[in-house]
């Protein structure tokens, strides 16, 4: 690792400061992820901004509906009225990494956490995504941990968060401050599919970070939940997951939201999935047919045809338990 | 701090940050070496050390670290407190487990210099004397380990388990527990022991 400076900023204008001066600096919070990748030679930075003594940990309900999350806020949050209001949210939460990974990681660091691809993390293969043009390994390589959804033949890389995944499935808003002002991000519009420039993962600028999210008030985050299917059972990455969230009047669906994890390099919100349970009351077969519409234009790979069934099952799996 | 002299802009910055993209680039490639020695040459701006003071199981301690550092090596080679292990050193195996303001961390997925201010307790820092911490004693009483490399990790852990939750159920113990790896699987042993610090509180 090649030596960096280091500077603890005071305040948020001092980190951008830094940010907009200095090309190669890289804001570090809890560093779960950051310092493996320096460590391994994935990422280098001229200057580590330290960002936690910002405040931004706090959870701030609106008085017109909804919550703000700060993005200090760390990973092992733990809010009983959060619980109460947005349990897939929590669920998410609760279902990554371990606690102390959680108890240091943080909500902002979530969001840009880099993929778990091996071919990403080890230098020695050729990975588009770490090094614009280089190729991508995992195309002819092992394909079973890659995505079924919106890859190209640039990267079939996915994106590793639980908490995402909720995120899409509640419509959060990420919330960013950077030199140019003050920008609200739908998570949809957050996250970048590969495409032809499978480096650049979010929209976020070399001068903002990310200061929170935000999540709408309403009646559909309250009938939520979220499945995570994995290799082993705790302290895993998602093979699949599912967030699912319900709105239920008079016996019948009104809205829904079904978002995926596990399966593209963005939480995956599935449109046909939601389409399939308007209008009918939520039962087994409401969530069978979810289930199949979610699974619905997946393009596996060599390796992962498994991911497609097991969308079926979690998505069914998940609007099930809520019902 | 002699930050004060990184802080300017000046043309050198440019420079600086195209050399370290070098390196990497260099490093991606997998000819690490002569690459990176070169750059690092060239980087003489950034500081070598910084000095940090923190209070270690109780003790204040001031000293310098090199910013690359983990936490998990500043306590090993500088402190001398080889309680925490390096199982994997890339957060997989919780046997680097420590304190930090009394909520578990894994310390080897951290840089040093960012503790600064901060508690840390290490293995080292929960008996009284020659009394045990329960946990420690309950890990003994219900065989909680085997080689014992692990174990150090898997008590810190604990400790910072009952300190979140204080009355978990055996299920909650496995899913809670879960950052910890024993090689050995002595699981069942950890959980009987953990449940039994839990129940003597």
């Amino acid at each position: 690792m090649l030596p960096f400076h280091y500077t603890r900023a005071g305040d948020i204008a001092e980190a951008l400061r830094i940010l907009s001066r200095d090309e190669g600096a890289t804001l570090i919070a809890g560093g779960t992820d950051l310092v493996t990748l320096m460590r391994d030679g994935i990422r280098a930075a001229s200057h580590l901004v330290d960002v936690n003594g910002l405040g931004l940990d706090e959870i701030h309900w609106l008085p017109e509906g909804g919550v703000r999350i700060g993005a200090l806020c760390r990973n092992a949050v733990d809010d009983a009225r959060l619980r109460r209001e947005y349990p897939v949210l929590a669920e998410a939460l609760r279902s990554g990494a371990s606690p102390q990974i959680r108890n240091r990681a943080s909500v902002g660091g979530n969001l840009l956490q880099q993929t778990r691809c091996t071919y990403f993390r080890l230098p020695e293969f050729a990975c588009n995504r770490r090094t614009p043009g280089a190729g991508c390994s995992a195309i002819e390589g092992d394909s079973h941990l890659q995505a079924i959804f919106g890859a190209s033949p640039q990267c079939t890389a996915v994106h590793p968060s639980d908490f995402s995944v909720a995120l899409q499935a509640l419509d959060a808003v990420v919330l960013t401050e950077g030199t140019r002002g003050r920008r609200r991000i739908p998570v949809d519009d957050f996250f970048r599919l590969p495409g032809t420039t499978p480096h650049l993962t979010t929209e976020l600028r070399r001068d903002e970070l990310v200061v929170g999210v935000e999540l709408p008030g309403g009646p559909l985050a309250a009938r939520s939940h979220y499945v995570k299917f994995r290799e082993r059972a705790s302290y895993a990455f998602a093979l699949v997951s599912a967030a699912v969230a319900v709105e239920v009047r008079g016996g019948t669906v009104r809205s829904a939201r079904v978002a995926l994890g596990g399966v593209a390099a963005k939480p995956w919100r599935s449109p046909a999935a939601e389409e399939a349970l308007i209008g009918r009351p939520l039962d087994e077969e409401a969530a069978a047919a979810a289930g199949d519409a979610a699974a619905r234009g997946a393009r596996p790979q060599r390796h992962n045809g498994y991911k497609v069934e097991l969308v079926r099952r979690v998505v069914r799996q998940a609007l099930s338990e809520l019902g | 701090m002699d930050e004060s002299t990184h802080e300017g802009p000046p043309s050198r910055r440019a420079f600086l940050s195209h050399s370290l993209t070098a390196g990497a680039g260099l490093a991606a490639l997998g000819s690490a070496g002569p690459g990176v020695a070169e750059a690092r040459a060239v980087v003489a701006d950034p500081p070598e050390t910084l000095p940090i003071s923190l209070t270690v199981n109780g003790r204040r301690r001031t000293l310098r670290v090199d910013p690359r550092t983990s936490l998990l090596d500043t306590l090993r080679k500088d402190l001398g407190l080889t309680g925490p292990k390096k199982g994997c050193g890339q957060g997989a195996c919780g046997a680097c487990t420590v304190l930090v303001d009394g909520g578990r961390i894994l310390s080897c997925l951290t840089f040093a210099v960012m503790f600064a201010g901060t508690e840390v307790t290490t293995v080292e820092g929960l008996a009284d004397g020659d009394r045990l911490h329960p946990v420690q004693q309950a890990f003994i009483d219900h065989d909680g380990f085997q080689c014992g490399f692990c174990t150090s990790g898997q008590v810190v852990s604990a400790v910072g388990l009952l300190g979140e939750n204080p009355r978990p159920s055996r299920e909650e113990i496995r899913e809670l527990m879960s950052g910890n790896i024993c090689r050995c699987a002595a699981y069942p042993n950890i959980v009987d022991a953990v449940e039994s610090a839990a129940k003597g509180r």
